[in-house]
């Protein structure tokens, strides 16, 4: 299998555990983070679109920060899951302390706390590593990309 | 405190679930994101404990109270002293292509001072989980306020300063001079980030919404006889009780109103009945509404289909069967009507009678061409068989007693029911390639019809009777004609009724269920008092008895045109769970009934106006 092939097969396969950790810790009241609905409502309106758009483009979207997994582990010229855990520890930190809070001024229908809901912007803001969406939020965001880390840096072979 | 009266709540609802509010502008009653989910706020069950949201004017005031033209958007009117103030509820419906997201839950209140000065005052006091979180409510600035509990987060977002109450809630007052509106939206989220419509203008647009959307559906609505605005309210509240996603109608939406004022007849009825059907098919295809009734009937296949052959007296909004029963001892129940309960263990009783109410439905449907899929007609075929083998049991019947099984004669009527519906389905080619054991199923109806004849009959009392073999009537029998097994203007049914109105009959027209809750003291039963006015339009008795009978029923309702299941036989007071699917389905019913009746008979309902136009006309 050629390091293209493998790159798309685990980074799509911890995407999926990814999802399915952020979407089990909602349906468990861990948190109201989903993060294909924020995607998906930038794109529409509509909640249950949104949340099918938003399916596709966090897919997508994990595909290509896996790239970015891949490239770590090209740089330190092995890959491993610690190697992987490590990245996952980077990358919720930059989720929650620089997407999240950029988040009002990305999404075209988020309200902004200074400026509080209008009529076109009406979801409300994460905040600060996203706690408004509940005090386990910044727990469920580290955990679940530690674990899309390990499972990349497991599964993928340089 | 003592509760408000169950006579003086109002409903808004948007399918999901309902809220009850009371004259006194406050909700009540209130659960999210279902019907069956647990209460925020719970006041009718306990003012101390449940959790309330008031809107009123300081001081006394004259309250009056309607709900806009055919909308289930509510409007009331405080008339102070020093001015009129008027609340409008409402929980808005949405539409199919949304410009803006909205939010999933949404309950929004909207206050206009029309008159002087009044001084609004403000008390909101969630309680989530029946009153039994402790969640306080934190201000989040311009995001509103916000209460967290279980996973989910209410917020509260108003134009009217608020501030936190030393036990719990919030508090506010303000002056409001003529003209000046103040704006109230609280949503509820537990899926992704809340949605938070701004207040102001913008609430008044979604009431205009919803207002346009329930009118639009009104608007659908074939009946044309009179009494409509009853008929329609009727129809509105049975749209509110109906949960959208899944198009199953719950009974009423809450639960331990009390059947006896400070008793224990106080059950959850935020469920389907499974009995319901037949009688709300036929209310919803009576009226035009096809889609509705159609998605009930698939619902109750959805429902069915895991427990099939046996049926469960009910199941949730889902169809998934909810058989536990808990009390809430934390709570004190209607004006002390303890145990609050949620849950009802009457889910697991055999009642016989649901088969024929079931197929009844189902069999309307494919009069009208529904289509069944070999899998639902095998399904249907599979109820027969059990019929036939268990019609001779005896069960808890259709109030579901839970004093031990009896042998129902309803019981075997609606058996009786079930079969003849089949064998009728059979006849019109419905069942196409699927085998029916119809010998079996015409000599079980022939078996059922000869007991019913011979042991359902009193011949000393001459009248059929509620238990084979027995001597107490019930006012069950008077469906015997409503479903086909004898004629309404037979010497048998007329005798019935009759001894049905000497045991049964309390002023006014109203009739009690049956003996039992004569003596135990419960009230008049809503939809039975119907079943009287149909049975009589069907032939029974007098026409314009019928009509007199029905107008004096709708005196009944209460001001905004709801029923409870029962009413209290002096006062004509709303009594039990409320407002009731039951009893609203009866009232269509009736009204059906007469219109189907009135060609035949005296239009005693046109005035001598009207009658002396049409002599014009001619």
């Amino acid at each position: 299998m050629s390091w293209l092939l493998r790159w798309a097969v685990w980074g799509f396969a911890s995407t999926l555990v990814l999802t399915g950790l952020l979407a089990g810790s909602q349906r468990l009241r861990l948190t109201r983070l989903n993060l294909p609905f924020l995607l998906g409502s930038m794109a529409t309106a509509d909640r249950d679109k949104a949340k099918l758009y938003g399916l596709g483009l966090h897919l997508l979207f994990g595909l290509l920060f896996s790239g970015v997994y891949v490239a770590v582990f090209a740089a330190w010229g092995r890959a491993t899951w610690w190697m992987g855990a490590l990245t996952g520890v980077l990358h919720a930190s930059f989720v929650l302390l620089v997407v999240l809070p950029a988040m009002p001024a990305l999404h075209p229908r988020m309200a902004s706390e200074s400026q509080g809901p209008t009529e076109v912007r009406q979801l409300e803001p994460p905040g600060f590593l996203g706690l408004h969406y509940g005090v386990r939020t910044p727990l469920v965001a580290l955990v679940s990309h530690v674990v899309f880390g390990v499972l990349l840096g497991g599964l993928f072979r340089l | 405190m003592r509760p408000t009266r169950i006579h003086d709540y109002a409903v808004i609802g948007d399918g999901h679930s309902v809220a009850l509010v009371s004259r006194a502008g406050a909700i009540d009653w209130l659960c999210w994101p279902r019907f069956d989910s647990p209460s925020l706020f719970a006041a009718i069950l306990d003012p101390d404990v449940g959790g309330t949201w008031r809107l009123l004017p300081v001081g006394p005031s004259r309250v009056t109270r309607r709900y806009l033209p055919d909308t289930n958007v509510l409007e009331t009117r405080f008339e102070a002293d020093g001015g009129v103030l008027v609340v409008t509820d409402l929980m808005p419906i949405h539409e199919e292509r949304p410009p803006r997201v909205w939010p999933s839950r949404e309950l929004v209140r909207c206050v206009s001072c029309e008159q002087g000065e009044v001084v609004l005052e403000v008390d909101y006091d969630p309680r989530p989980d029946y009153g039994r979180a402790k969640a306080p409510v934190r201000d989040g600035g311009r995001l509103g306020w916000r209460l967290e509990h279980g996973g989910w987060l209410y917020t509260l977002r108003a134009d009217v300063p608020l501030r936190p109450r030393p036990g719990g809630g919030l508090y506010g007052r303000l002056t409001m001079r003529a003209g000046q509106r103040a704006h109230f939206s609280l949503t509820a989220t537990d899926d992704g980030p809340a949605v938070l419509p701004p207040v102001g203008r913008f609430t008044w647009e979604h009431v205009e919404r919803s207002v346009r959307a329930w009118r639009g559906w009104v608007r659908g609505c074939r009946y044309s006889g009179p009494y409509r605005e009853a008929v329609v309210r009727s129809a509105l509240a049975l749209k509110l009780l109906t949960f959208g996603p899944s198009g199953g109608v719950v009974a009423a939406p809450t639960t331990s109103l009390p059947e006896v004022p400070g008793g224990k007849d106080n059950w959850d009825y935020r469920f389907c009945w499974v009995r319901d059907a037949a009688f709300t098919a036929r209310a919803f295809y009576g009226l035009g509404y096809e889609a509705e009734a159609e998605s009930f009937v698939s619902w109750l296949l959805r429902a069915t289909w895991l427990t099939q052959p046996r049926m469960h007296v009910f199941y949730d909004v889902y169809g998934r069967v909810r058989a536990g029963e808990r009390e809430l001892p934390h709570l004190r129940g209607y004006e002390g009507s303890r145990p609050v309960r949620v849950g009802n263990a009457a889910a697991v009783q055999l009642q016989l009678d649901a088969y024929g109410e079931a197929i009844d439905a189902v069999a309307q449907w494919a009069r009208r061409g529904g289509h069944l899929s070999r899998d639902e007609l095998r399904m249907l075929r599979c109820f027969g068989e059990y019929i036939t083998k268990v019609w001779d049991r005896p069960d808890e019947g259709i109030w579901e007693s839970r004093s031990g099984r009896l042998a129902h004669t309803f019981s075997r009527v609606s058996c009786w029911m079930a079969l003849e519906r089949l064998l009728e389905l059979h006849g019109r080619g419905v069942f196409r390639d699927v085998r029916m054991p119809v010998e079996r199923f015409r000599e079980a109806r022939q078996w059922l019809r000869e007991e019913i004849e011979t042991r359902g009959w009193n011949q000393r009392l001459h009248s059929y009777v509620r238990v084979l073999d027995g001597d107490a009537v019930d006012a069950d029998l008077l469906l015997l004609s409503w479903y086909g097994f004898e004629d309404a203007r037979s010497e048998r049914m007329r005798s019935t009724y009759r001894r049905i109105q000497e045991r049964l009959e309390v002023g006014d027209g109203l009739l009690f269920r049956n003996e039992d809750d004569v003596r135990e003291g419960e009230g008049a039963f809503g939809i039975c008092s119907f079943w009287r006015v149909g049975f009589l339009a069907k032939g029974g008795g007098d026409f314009a008895e019928a009509e007199a009978s029905f107008a004096r029923l709708l005196r009944c309702a209460n001001d905004v045109g709801l029923y409870a299941e029962e009413m209290d036989p002096r006062t004509g007071e709303a009594r039990g769970n409320f407002p009731q699917a039951f009893t609203h389905v009866g009232l269509i019913g009736a009204a059906l009934e007469l219109e189907e009746a009135r060609p035949r008979r005296e239009p005693v309902w046109r005035t001598e106006r009207e009658a002396w136009s049409e002599e014009a006309r001619a």
